[in-house]
């Protein structure tokens, strides 16, 4: 009897080994090509980075210039998607946490919702392309912006959705049971308790966006001068780096990688962000 | 079932409860005495839960629940049109299993209830919070630290914090939905203290796993079986000479 249960004990303990090597190398394999990107990037971008890239303007080819143009478009229009996507997404997620308990409506929304969550965001692009290019007859920062709120609206309604879920229901029955109409429960209780989540959710949706290359190709296309007219082609970033990296030119592929590490620090940044100002403490919970 | 004394505060008429088709409540007639303390007792899940979340209409948050029968409070039909949800609810105050503070300090904790049906100046909710808070005997520990988070308290003090909270909008009802169950011995007896001061204010009715907090708090008890209630009546009585043998072999024991 002893025997037989020492020989099961020992199979389970090679089992056991077995798989936490497995696992292990898994993450290994991960972290392999994590670090290999980051090493890329900073190997080839870090010397490009420098005072020209945020004061001029990106260069025609064989002259030297910067990113300020594509930079500040990247930001105005990652303003503006997230200005328009936050409130539609946060109310949107509320309804579908809070109200949705009963009918046909909250199931359906929240099935177009995931879809919406994981359609290539090309597709989104080619949308907004016919709605707000086509009918207008020329590329617009608008237009831009409005094809990566539609990117940002999905992911902000799945967030706050998720995170008021976690609240737990005892908390709104006690600040029901003082009297309290629900729309405070909401705003007072539910808010307070999950906005840690609904701004991390926020960020990492920023983070998304602000690296977006396909949605922008169709709708704010490029501007190679200084434009802060949303209603007119803006640069961005991301498709700078596009153009400039394909490009057969020394120079456009120095800036591309430099804008490829400012990205890459930009989304390292509003992770850490979420990760450490926003991670609920013991004491304030 | 009528204790056949004071004036009810709670009264119940041939009220059933429902959870879709399940039927939690069979029939319940009870009159909870105005400034006692009541207690409900029985098996889990024997509806005395159910019960006691009718009385604030606590039931309405979720969908497919519903109530036949009616109840009054101080004689007026909880269910009708001219009843407001909200205002009822802040007549009827509760406190639940698990401790809830909400996710703000001890301060607004307290003031929060109070800051929805009145707008009082700056010293009269400081006065309203530390009466709150002194009613539920937590004053004393936390009047340095009013503004640190509800939740950096113990478990027991952050009963009791609920328990000043409900205090403070000054309800005619406190229903206590087994407040004990997570406390350990010593908080568990501070807030049974509480319930013998309270109840001089106010009607309490307490839903209870352990028999002998309730022979201990309660002036009547009701035991209660699969939605029934079996037995109700003086708490004295029920512990000592129950008229059913449900009722017997549920608090000598035998059953439960």
């Amino acid at each position: 009897m002893t025997q037989l249960n020492n020989k099961r004990y020992l199979r389970r303990k090679i089992v056991n080994n077995l798989t936490l090597s497995i696992s292990l190398l898994t993450v290994l394999f991960a972290l392999t090509f994590l670090v290999w990107i980051l090493w890329t990037l900073f190997s080839q971008g870090l010397s490009h980075v420098g005072l020209d890239v945020f004061t001029k303007m990106t260069p025609p080819p064989g002259s030297s210039g910067g990113l300020l143009n594509a930079i500040v478009g990247s930001l105005y229009m990652v303003l503006i998607a997230t200005f328009i996507g936050t409130p539609v997404g946060v109310l949107a997620g509320t309804y579908l946490a809070e109200y949705g308990k009963s009918g046909w409506l909250a199931p359906t929304t929240r099935f177009i919702n995931d879809i919406l969550l994981s359609a290539p965001s090309i597709v989104i692009g080619l949308f907004v392309y016919e709605v707000a290019v086509n009918t207008v007859g020329h590329f617009s920062g608008w237009a831009g912006a409005l094809a990566l709120s539609l990117i940002v609206i999905p992911v902000v309604v799945r967030t706050t959705e998720n995170m008021m879920q976690l609240v737990p229901s005892t908390l709104r029955e006690a600040a029901a049971a003082l009297g309290a109409p629900y729309w405070k429960v909401i705003v007072n209780i539910v808010y307070r308790s999950a906005k840690t989540g609904i701004m991390t959710g926020l960020l990492l949706a920023v983070a998304r966006i602000s690296g977006e290359t396909a949605p922008l190709l169709f709708t704010a296309l490029n501007n190679q001068f200084w434009s802060a007219d949303m209603s007119k082609p803006i640069s961005s970033l991301a498709v700078v780096i596009f153009q400039f990296a394909m490009s057969p030119y020394e120079d456009w592929q120095h800036l591309a990688w430099a804008g490829a590490l400012l990205i890459t620090l930009f989304v390292l940044g509003l992770n850490i962000l979420a990760r450490t100002i926003f991670r609920p403490s013991q004491s304030q919970s | 079932m009528s204790t056949a004394m004071l004036q009810p505060k709670i009264t119940t008429q041939n009220m059933s409860f429902y959870y879709g088709k399940f039927q939690a409540l069979k029939n319940i007639n009870i009159e909870i005495p105005a400034s006692k303390v009541t207690a409900f007792i029985g098996p889990s899940g024997c509806g005395k839960s159910t019960l006691l979340r009718t009385f604030n209409r606590m039931y309405e948050l979720y969908p497919k629940l519903r109530v036949e029968g009616k109840i009054f409070l101080d004689g007026n039909d909880i269910h009708s049109s001219e009843q407001d949800l909200n205002l009822l609810r802040a007549k009827v105050g509760m406190v639940f299993q698990k401790p809830t503070p909400f996710p703000m300090s001890i301060y607004d904790n307290v003031a929060f209830g109070v800051k929805l049906y009145e707008s009082l100046s700056k010293t009269e909710m400081n006065d309203r919070v530390e009466w709150a808070l002194q009613k539920a005997a937590l004053w004393n520990e936390v009047k340095d630290k009013l503004n640190q988070s509800g939740s950096s308290l113990s478990g027991g003090q952050q009963q009791r914090l609920c328990i000043a909270r409900g205090v403070a909008v000054k309800p005619n009802v406190l229903l206590l939905d087994e407040p004990c169950s997570a406390l350990d011995p010593i908080s568990t007896a501070r807030i049974e203290e509480l319930i013998h001061e309270l109840k001089k204010d106010y009607t309490i009715v307490i839903v209870t796993h352990n028999m002998q907090q309730a022979a201990r708090v309660s002036d009547y008890t009701a035991y209660m079986y699969l939605g029934e209630l079996i037995e109700y009546g003086d708490t004295d009585m029920i512990f000592t000479r129950p008229s059913h043998r449900e009722t017997e072999d549920y608090i000598t024991g035998k059953f439960g």
